[in-house]
């Protein structure tokens, strides 16, 4: 029982599923999804017990595995969290549990679509416990590909066709991938001599420290995957896939796109850009905080003209990654405790607020904001779901959004001042349009033509209940989430506060 | 011993409402009357534990130098360690007192003002909710405690300003209401983020001890620029101007909503948030300065709107918002003392004239222009004598309670500032005036025929009643009773009334009560005939001084017009480069051969060709491989 694979469990977990559902008749319709939701409710057990059992004071890579796989080039089957990588996995977890009950209307191709609902889960799961770079991309390869059909099978075309928008997300992240491959291409051949490289993250970020990667290299291969992470993570100005993607997904994918596959971009910048290449998240931080702050503002204020929910969604989304963004860029424990927290709670927030719009538009065929309203009297549940995401969103304290901001932004502040200030001001933008959609879709009189659409009920509550009670549990009690992200981030301290004394190539980094 | 008891339960006195908001938001709101039942009990509950704590403050000798605090570690990273606790000193202890106070009266007086509501079981959970933020908001011990619930306060206050979602009006107050708050909290934000980067703590009482040290060594430049990011938060918060335009609009919440959170608690915790960080701001003479004027301004600001507004809850509203400035301009000549007084006597008074208020609404529903009412005091005679008292003890009249607490305004303000203090009896004057329009055109006067008011249920009478006799005797009591011994900052200031001060004022505002009845009650001058005469300044006054209308403008050109512009470039440049980038490769595929299977795999071509270069280029790069071309390792 000791050395219970846990993380392998947690992985093979949702593959098991997706191999029975393979060998499932199509016409299986409730099978296929009991199956899957069975699958992902055993797969959110394990992690939460993994989360739990986590040992926080001892912190560090926990419920190790290490399996040689292809030696000569050094890829091998390691597998670790810490609490930079624990809080995602739940993350994950908690989406993909939600996504199977979200989908549960699905009835056309349903065997395929829950086949490829599990494969983006996957990926994601691969990505947050995989030690080595190598299956690192291999798994993140694996979302895209699913995205690109789901899309264009199950979505919806609203401003865009469904099928460009799935093309433009299938390019934007397989081009950024092809960049972070580069990035990691350099990364290997130049962090160790022949015969002694590797995949390892481990070792490759003790490069750094034996003096392996000089500046220069340091710097161009963070680039490179500054531009793959950053598509992902959708960072100005490479941010343009994801409004039209999550607008043309079926709710499961926009949920678990928004949610967790855009996470990856983050994690990986953290991961691998600042572990491995410190210098190179150094010389770039100050261009990243820049950024940082074109994505809160510039995405704020086209949030308020849009009219569509998915895009309201979207775009508002893309404005809260700046906070992760600029929290990363102040590359302090502080700064980056509240970036990775912020990730999940933006994480939960944002899914919770796309299954809200789904249900609107299952309901009442529409997602224009100019044709709802006053839905607060035919759908309280929903109403209350959209509340919660709404206030969240808009970084009430008490729920899980408040916290990772106030953390980053008190991280940052010491850093970039006026970046921060200008950041924080978002706030009152963030709140300006999340009151305008709560106001104008939920309250107002009573519309007739809703008279018809019945509240949320049944599995339908699924996401509703799950990822609320998240949000309200890790906003009364913070320590939950903000504990095991201190304790993956302390450890680094130590080289965060080295990189601050260490000369800047630009000088953006103050002490 | 229940004293002893209270004072280590503390934290049981948000607590219990916040239960009380789960139970009955989660599982009553079917059940009206137990839903009521429980609201009412837990506040019950509270308040005796308050007035429990008020004595141990007294038994047991805590002042404020020397408070009681209770601390739980709530957030502790690297660099940051948060606490929520309980910070119990006479000034909060007062709060405690006032803010349980006035909830149980309101829930009281909510089972009859709300019955047969749809949203009965709803609007209890939310004035439980609030109940329960606002003393987590006074008993805070640190900044962030302070303004966790400071943001749950609003969120309450967003609810209940919404209760009547159905309604466009209620709906958009709300949203102004908060958004309004938030430009102040943006402030108070980052003065909180300035404090902890300074001071590396947001403890009031670690702060407090840090504080004189600080501004020893490095001056007062920095420090008063983040007194004044802090004061932001309470501009929004307390309706002070420039922000003060969502207060009036919440009186589209219910009736004892605007009584509770928008009178007596929930706008006077800027007030509070002021008094509770004075360590601060009274190290900073500049950041005073600005408080007190804003606060002077705000008063009589408020104070010549009210004078010709004709909605009954507006013209209250204004009027609170008129004298949360007094308060402000207290704290700004540094008499913790006169703000805190007055702001216990104004809760009292203010939360009877806003029930008032209700009843009379009741009683005529559908009707908010005063003049439309008239000659009511017959039909409502509880309600009138309790309207009565607010006015007199509003209008500072011996021996109400407002007398005495506006006497130790004054009194304060004289002893600093001549041109505040004028402003300050002006202000009085006026704020006379305005109430006694309001009394004399709803209640003497004739009745107006289709009306056909009464006097207002027995639960919404109790509460009335209670109020009314703290309007009276709330302030000559602290008064008596050494108040500004207990409730200070720095040495008791308490000094007796200032005679000639109070007769100064009680003259004027006896002047400005019969100048109102000479115009508004004895029909000798027509009001009519004044407001055409001052056409100008009236409709200046009635429509606000255009600070609403100026607002909307600034929205709707600046923030949306940005965002539609930047939605346009969005759309048609965004866009066209990524199409144009979309386009190329396909362009330069024609360009070589016709008639390809589709974009992507030309994508893809060029972009691995790109990817190749780079990588080629990388692995030249690396010192390694130059290493290995020079030396033969490989």
């Amino acid at each position: 029982m000791v050395d219970f694979p846990l993380l392998t469990a947690i992985l093979l977990t949702p593959i098991w599923g997706i191999l029975v559902l393979s060998v499932m008749p199509r016409e299986a319709d409730k099978t296929i999804k009991m199956i899957s939701a069975v699958t992902m409710a055993i797969a959110l057990g394990l992690t939460l017990y993994a989360y739990w059992a986590y040992d926080v004071s001892l912190g560090g890579l926990q419920y190790i595995e290490n399996v040689p796989w292809i030696p000569e080039l050094g890829v091998s089957y390691a597998l670790g969290v810490d609490g930079i990588s624990l809080p995602l996995l739940l993350l994950t977890m908690l989406i993909g549990f939600s996504t199977i009950f979200v989908s549960w209307n699905v009835e056309k191709r349903s065997k395929e679509f829950f086949i490829q609902l599990l494969l983006l889960i996957v990926g994601a799961v691969g990505t947050f416990v995989s030690q080595d770079l190598f299956i690192f991309l291999l798994f993140y390869e694996l979302g895209i590909i699913p995205s690109y059909i789901m899309i264009v099978v199950w979505g919806s075309s609203e401003r865009v066709s469904k099928e460009y928008a799935a093309m433009k997300l299938t390019i934007y992240l397989l081009l950024g991938s092809a960049f972070m491959l580069a990035g990691v291409i350099a990364l290997y051949v130049n962090a160790f001599p022949a015969g002694m490289r590797t995949f390892s993250m481990q070792v490759l970020a003790q490069a750094h420290a034996v003096g392996n990667l000089s500046e220069n290299v340091q710097i161009v291969t963070f680039l490179l995957l500054l531009l793959g992470f950053g598509s992902t993570l959708s960072m100005w100005p490479f941010y343009s896939w994801a409004p039209d993607g999550y607008a043309a997904a079926p709710t499961g994918v926009s949920m678990l796109h928004a949610g967790v596959l855009k996470k990856i971009g983050g994690y990986g910048l953290i991961r691998i850009g600042l572990l491995i290449l410190p210098l190179g998240a150094k010389f770039w931080a100050p261009f990243i905080a820049f950024f940082a702050v074109v994505n809160v503002l510039y995405a704020a204020f086209v949030t308020i003209a849009q009219k569509d929910l998915k895009y309201i969604v979207g775009y508002s989304s893309i404005s809260h990654i700046g906070y992760i963004l600029l929290g990363f860029a102040a590359l302090n424990v502080i700064s980056i405790d509240g970036a990775i927290a912020n990730m999940f709670a933006h994480g939960i927030m944002t899914a919770l607020f796309f299954a809200m719009v789904g249900l609107v538009y299952e309901k009442t065929n529409t997602r224009q904001v100019q044709s709802l309203g006053g839905l607060a009297h035919q759908m309280p549940r929903v109403a209350v779901g959209f509340m919660l995401a709404g206030m969240s969103s808009l970084g009430l304290p008490g729920l899980a959004g408040f916290i990772p901001e106030f953390t980053s932004f008190l991280g940052a502040f010491k850093v970039y001042p006026l970046y921060t200030l200008l950041a924080i001001s978002g706030i009152v933008f963030t709140a300006l349009y999340i009151l305008r959609v709560l106001a104008n879709v939920l309250f107002g009189p009573r519309r007739v033509e809703f008279d018809t659409c019945r509240d949320a009920s049944g599995v339908e509550l699924v996401s509703l209940v799950l990822l609320g009670t998240i949000l309200v549990v890790v906003g009364v009690f913070p320590q939950v989430l903000m504990g095991m992200v201190n304790s993956g981030m302390e450890p680094v301290m130590a080289l965060l506060v080295k990189l601050h004394v260490t000369p800047a190539l630009l000088g953006g980094v103050v002490q | 011993m229940f004293n002893q008891y209270a004072l280590s339960h503390v934290v049981l006195i948000p607590l219990l409402p916040a239960i009380s908001f789960i139970i009955v938001g989660f599982f009553l709101r079917r059940l009206p009357i137990v839903a009521a039942t429980v609201s009412v009990g837990m506040s019950l509950i509270s308040f005796a534990l308050s007035l429990g704590v008020g004595y141990g403050v007294i038994a047991h000798n805590i002042t404020v130098e020397n408070p009681l605090i209770q601390r739980v570690p709530w957030l502790s990273i690297a660099g940051l360690k948060v606490d929520m606790g309980v910070y119990i000193d006479p000034i909060s202890a007062m709060m405690l007192f006032i803010v349980t106070l006035v909830a149980l009266m309101v829930q009281i007086y909510s089972i009859g003002y709300m019955r047969g509501d749809a949203g009965f079981g709803r609007f209890f959970a939310y004035l439980s909710l609030f109940a329960s933020a606002m003393l987590g908001l006074v008993i805070a011990v640190n900044f962030v405690q302070m303004f966790v619930f400071w943001e749950l306060v609003g969120l309450c206050s967003y609810l209940l300003i919404g209760y009547y979602f159905h309604k466009v009006s209620a709906r958009e107050a709300a949203k102004k209401a908060f958004i309004t708050t938030r430009i102040g909290d943006f402030g108070l934000l980052v003065g909180i983020l300035f404090l902890q980067i300074l001071f590396g703590t947001l403890d009031f009482q670690q702060l407090a001890s840090n504080v004189p040290a600080y501004v020893a060594q490095h001056g007062t430049n920095l420090l008063t620029i983040v007194a004044i990011l802090l004061f932001l938060g309470p501009i929004g918060k307390s309706g002070q101007f420039p922000l003060h335009v969502w207060l009036p609009d919440a009186m589209e919440g219910p009736t004892p909503v605007s009584a509770l959170i928008h009178a007596a608690t929930m706008v006077v915790a800027g007030v509070y948030l002021v008094a509770r960080a004075f360590f601060l701001f009274s190290a900073l003479p500049n950041a005073m300065e600005v408080i007190a004027w804003i606060g002077a301004f705000t008063a009589c600001f408020a104070a010549s709107i009210a004078f010709t507004q004709r909605d009954i809850k507006r013209i209250l509203a204004y009027s609170t918002v008129s004298q949360l400035g007094y308060m402000m301009l207290a704290l700004g000549v540094g008499s913790v003392t006169a703000s805190m007084f007055h702001l216990m006597t104004h809760a009292f008074f203010k939360a009877l004239m806003f029930l008032a208020a209700g009843a009379v609404l009741h009683g005529l529903p559908d009707k908010n222009d005063i003049f439309a009412m008239g000659g009511l005091r017959h039909k409502m005679p509880v309600t009138f004598a309790a309207m009565t008292i607010g006015v007199l003890a509003i209008s500072g009249i011996p021996p109400f309670a407002g007398f005495f607490s506006k006497d130790e305004i004054l009194l304060a303000v004289s002893q600093v500032s001549t041109p505040l203090y004028i402003i300050a009896v002006v202000t009085s004057f006026m704020t006379a005036f305005y109430m006694a329009r309001l009394l004399i055109v709803v209640f003497c006067g004739s009745e107006k025929p289709d009306n056909h008011p009464h006097e207002a249920p027995m639960s919404m009478r109790i509460p009335l009643v209670v109020l009314g006799i703290l309007a009276v005797i709330g302030g000559y009591i602290p008064y008596a009773n050494h108040f500004g011994d207990w409730v200070r900052f720095g040495l008791a200031s308490h000094e007796g009334l200032d005679w000639s001060i109070a007769a100064t004022s009680t003259v004027l505002s006896i002047l400005a009560i019969s100048l109102a009845w000479h115009i508004y009650g004895s029909g000798k001058v027509s009001p009519y005939n004044l407001s055409w005469r001052f056409g100008a300044l009236y409709k200046l006054s009635f429509r606000k001084y255009y600070v609403d209308e100026f607002y909307l403008w600034l929205n709707h050109t600046f923030v949306d017009g940005l965002g539609r512009i930047l939605n346009w470039l969005e759309i048609h440049f965004v866009e066209g480069i990524v199409q144009g980038a979309a386009n190329l490769p396909v362009g330069l595929g024609n360009l070589v051969r016709k008639a390809q299977t589709g974009k992507l795999q030309r994508y893809g071509l060029i972009m691995f060709g790109a990817m190749l270069i780079i990588v080629v280029w990388l692995v030249l790069l690396s010192p390694l491989f130059r290493g290995a071309l020079s030396g033969g390792v490989y």
